[in-house]
């Protein structure tokens, strides 16, 4: 790439240097490439066309791929339910997992195993978290019986086959799995804040939320960001769950992005149709990513990478 | 800290009145806070104890009465029949799938994204920070964006239905991950280390491989930990790249079991419970450098 300057100032080492970069960096970067990079713009490539995937990509369509996609309720259903995942975790979980994170920052008997229990979901995968749950919401299953022994029959819904309710039993389960990430996140960020700081604002009267809300809540900042953006990166491409515990059903209404584009492009073989959807997706995370970067400086960008899983 | 009376009569004022520790933070009295935090990790450990403790159950037992908790009478064969009896099979090789997937990803994508850590934090290049960036853009979309196009790639290549062809695609998007966390522990080891090496006759690899990779030991072992945590867990693309039974991984595995038993629920939750035991250990012997390595950079802040 740029081994195109031949500056001689260092003598002999610049060569070695160059063979250095290039034996070191060139198999991560093909990788990359090839698996990554490569395969997004593809996407981008097989969006303007009809295809199926086997034949030759002749059927050149333009944009209507995304003119279909933009006029599909199926769809559109779909980017409401991403959109509603991240308002619910934007509106309940990070609060939910910054009132924890606040709990548990201090020290008494048995914090570090309430933490161990907390953060376990995280490791669990997604697909098998998903099983376990859909055998729980059965009708008349542990949820049902539970809420009816303590006297709260009326919340029972029909979890899973509820078109107005799905979601919301898979916003539960999303937060039941990574709330405790959220939480361990931020617990780290109030770990950096000197408590004399918010000691000193109560000692010269302020209220105990006064000094939460205008010294402890602005000096997370930037740790409340990496929450925020990671938990909004992970609800556009929301996909395991949802793909184990409802397919994206009862009749659509819990399909997501992702659902919709794997149906489109991997069960229907509408590859075409399915990579536009796939560049969509794209669009919204680019969105958010610059949206980031703009707000955040850079020093966050290091912290928010560290916990993207892929 | 020395303050007037009239600031503690304040603080005590608006605090929840208790306060023996003088000064200390105000806040949930004690029984409260173990209350709540009972209460929650209840949440998180019914579900998980209702599958481990299903799995000893006949699913008479189950339907019959969903919320005794104790097993009565304990039954083994729904574990053991996943393990060693008519399904052993299934769970082993998809167990060693699993592995083979989560070794290959692991090791490539430590191996090379350690190389590349190493060229971004010690050699000064031009456009250096332009193709760390490249690497950094990775993280900021969703990965699910790729998949068509990769299922296409990977059929084209020849590694369809091929373990390689699932591994080598998410040891890819690990890189980036991988890249990041480790490029700062580089930088920190100090100049005059390497320059020692080379008076002492090291070359660049030797270098990497003698001194840094041993001294930046603990960060090698967090992106390991969490590269293998997310290779372990992927699901949709090998639920794309793999064709057949033979090769699904674990998570594959559980959801097709759960299909494929739908009325034999004892049955799902034995397979469940033993297809999370690895993780569950693996979190139990790591839970520190899982934890290190996502709050990483987030501290800093």
């Amino acid at each position: 790439m740029s081994a195109t300057s031949p500056r001689p100032r260092v003598g002999l080492r610049l060569p070695t240097k160059w063979v250095t970069i290039i034996l070191f960096l060139l198999p991560a970067l093909a990788l990359y490439v090839l698996f990554v990079l490569v395969p997004v713009v593809q996407a981008a490539h097989y969006s303007l066309y009809k295809w199926n995937g086997l034949q030759p990509l002749t059927d050149f369509v333009g944009l209507k791929n995304y003119v279909t996609a933009f006029s599909s309720d199926t769809f559109k259903t779909a980017v409401s339910n991403n959109l509603l995942i991240i308002v619910l975790s934007l509106a309940l979980q990070i609060p939910f997992s910054l009132s924890l994170a606040v709990l548990l920052n201090r020290r008494f008997p048995g914090r570090a195993i309430f933490r161990l229990i907390f953060f376990l979901p995280y490791v669990l995968s997604e697909a098998i978290t998903g099983v376990v749950f859909t055998l729980l919401l059965q009708p008349g299953a542990l949820v049902d019986s539970s809420l009816n022994g303590v006297g709260l029959g009326g919340l029972v819904q029909d979890w899973l086959g509820d078109a107005g309710f799905v979601m919301i039993t898979l916003f539960i389960i999303i937060s039941w799995k990574y709330f405790g990430f959220h939480m361990i996140l931020l617990m780290a960020g109030l770990q950096g804040i000197p408590r004399e700081i918010e000691e000193a604002a109560l000692v010269d009267g302020a209220g105990r939320w006064q000094a939460f809300r205008h010294i402890t809540l602005p000096l997370l900042g930037p740790t409340l960001r990496v929450s925020v953006f990671l938990s909004m990166i992970g609800a556009i491409q929301l996909f395991d769950m949802v793909w184990v515990m409802t397919g994206g059903g009862p009749v659509g209404a819990s399909n997501t992005m992702a659902i919709a584009m794997f149906k489109a492009g991997y069960k229907t073989s509408q590859l075409g149709y399915g990579s536009a959807l796939a560049v969509i997706l794209f669009a919204f995370g680019l969105v958010l990513a610059l949206a980031y970067q703009r707000l955040v400086l850079r020093r966050d960008i290091e912290g928010a990478v560290t916990a993207f899983n892929g | 800290m020395g303050m007037t009376t009239s600031a503690r009569g304040n603080l005590s004022a608006s605090s929840t009145g208790r306060q023996t520790v003088g000064l200390a933070r105000p806040s949930l009295s004690g029984g409260v806070r173990y209350a709540i935090l009972i209460f929650v990790a209840s949440v998180i450990l019914v579900p998980i104890g209702y599958a481990i403790l299903g799995g000893f159950k006949t699913n008479g037992q189950l339907v019959g009465d969903p919320v005794s908790v104790i097993p009565s009478p304990w039954v083994l064969s729904n574990y053991t029949d996943v393990m060693f009896g008519a399904n052993g099979a299934v769970f082993w090789r998809e167990a060693a799938n699993s592995l083979i997937i989560a070794v290959v990803a692991v090791t490539a994508t430590v191996g090379l994204g350690s190389l590349a850590a190493f060229v971004f934090a010690r050699i000064v290049f031009r456009g250096r920070e332009a193709m760390y960036m490249l690497f950094t853009f990775g993280l900021l979309f969703p990965s699910a964006v790729a998949i068509l196009p990769l299922y296409i790639l990977v059929r084209q290549i020849g590694l369809e239905g091929n373990l390689l062809g699932v591994a080598l695609p998410e040891a890819a998007f690990a890189l980036p991950l991988t890249i990041i966390i480790l490029r700062p522990f580089f930088r920190s080891i100090p100049l005059e280390l390497e320059d020692a090496a080379k008076i002492d006759g090291c070359s660049a690899f030797g270098f990497f491989w003698r001194v840094l990779l041993p001294l930046a030991r603990p960060a090698i072992a967090t992106v390991s930990v969490l590269a293998i945590v997310g290779t372990w867990n992927a699901f949709m693309l090998p639920l794309i790249l793999l064709n057949g039974a033979d090769q699904w991984t674990l998570p594959l595995g559980v959801m097709n079991f759960s299909t494929q038993y739908v009325s034999d629920q004892a049955r799902i939750l034995a397979f469940t419970v033993v297809a999370i035991v690895p993780a569950v250990l693996f979190y139990a012997v790591a839970e520190r450098q899982i934890v290190s390595g996502l709050t990483a950079g987030s501290v800093k802040g």
